[in-house]
């Protein structure tokens, strides 16, 4: 990570439901304070959440950091869960190894690493089996 | 994002309309919502174009109340009559999310506001399907 910045860091407890999403929602007061275009903290949000759901339902001991950098925000969530054996096919959307109970709450449609695609400015991710998942996510802070 | 030819209502329209309880948001009714949206999945609420709409839905756990933060939309409308749980109340007061329940289903809550002019979060009208259908 870049100096300087402003850095903000939560923690993600795995199968924690009561709380999970709340990293996510502070992340989104947090750039609503700062006073961010609407656009663009929609799509950090969305990204945040989607990762931090994933982490809760898939995998281990996870923490989220955002640096928010005039220029930029990168968001970075990471796990020490099972991790992704195959990236490309997590990627295509409807793909989803979701359990009934994910689904009775209206989650795992195969939706989570597609949607964070389409809504990120770049995303990198390294996983792979037992390695956990590194999800590095970038946005940039187009000035009006 | 604004919805085709449609009309913004009220919540204190749309309370009326599905003869909805109020659980959270009760000083918020005087905002409108500009367009409409029903879902049971989550990864539909976070499609990106939700933001100040009103979400009918048929899910009653505490994440329909974050992903209703997280997508900005206007109010969460629980229908068939569904109570949420303190937890969600609890939640939908703290994120000041206005939060109903309608005794009407999906159907006819959707039904009922579409009559009165709300419209979904299509940005254009799909084209129209063109025959034969193939039947």
């Amino acid at each position: 990570m870049k100096p300087g910045g402003l850095l903000k860091k939560y923690s993600i407890k795995p199968r924690d439901f009561v709380k999970a999403g709340e990293g996510s929602i502070r992340i989104q007061k947090f750039l609503k304070f700062i006073g961010f275009d609407a656009g663009l903290i929609r799509r950090i949000s969305i990204c945040a959440y989607e990762a931090e759901m994933n982490v809760v339902m898939h995998g281990g001991d996870g923490e989220m950091s955002m640096l928010v950098d005039p220029k930029e925000i990168v968001l970075e969530v990471a796990d020490d869960g099972p991790g992704i054996p195959d990236i490309g096919l997590a990627l295509q959307e409807g793909y989803s190894t979701a359990s009934p109970e994910h689904r009775e709450m209206g989650f795992g449609a195969g939706m989570g690493l597609p949607n964070i695609k389409k809504n990120a400015d770049s995303l990198d991710i390294h996983s792979g089996n037992g390695q956990g998942v590194h999800l590095t996510m970038c946005f940039e802070v187009k000035t009006r | 994002m604004t919805a085709i030819e449609g009309k913004q209502l009220k919540l204190s329209e749309i309370k009326e309309l599905l003869h909805a309880k109020i659980f959270a948001g009760e000083d918020k009714l005087d905002i409108t919502a500009k367009a409409g949206t029903a879902s049971d999945l989550m990864s539909d609420m976070l499609t990106g174009k939700t933001g100040g709409v009103v979400l009918l839905t048929g899910l009653c756990n505490v994440q329909v109340i974050r992903t209703a933060v997280i997508a900005d939309v206007a109010a969460v409308i629980l229908v068939r009559g569904k109570r949420p749980t303190q937890e969600m109340i609890d939640q939908a007061r703290e994120h000041r999310l206005p939060l109903f329940s309608t005794p009407f289903t999906m159907f006819t809550s959707c039904g009922r506001l579409c009559a009165k002019g709300l419209r979904g979060v299509e940005e254009k009208p799909p084209a129209p399907a063109v025959p034969p259908y193939g039947c």
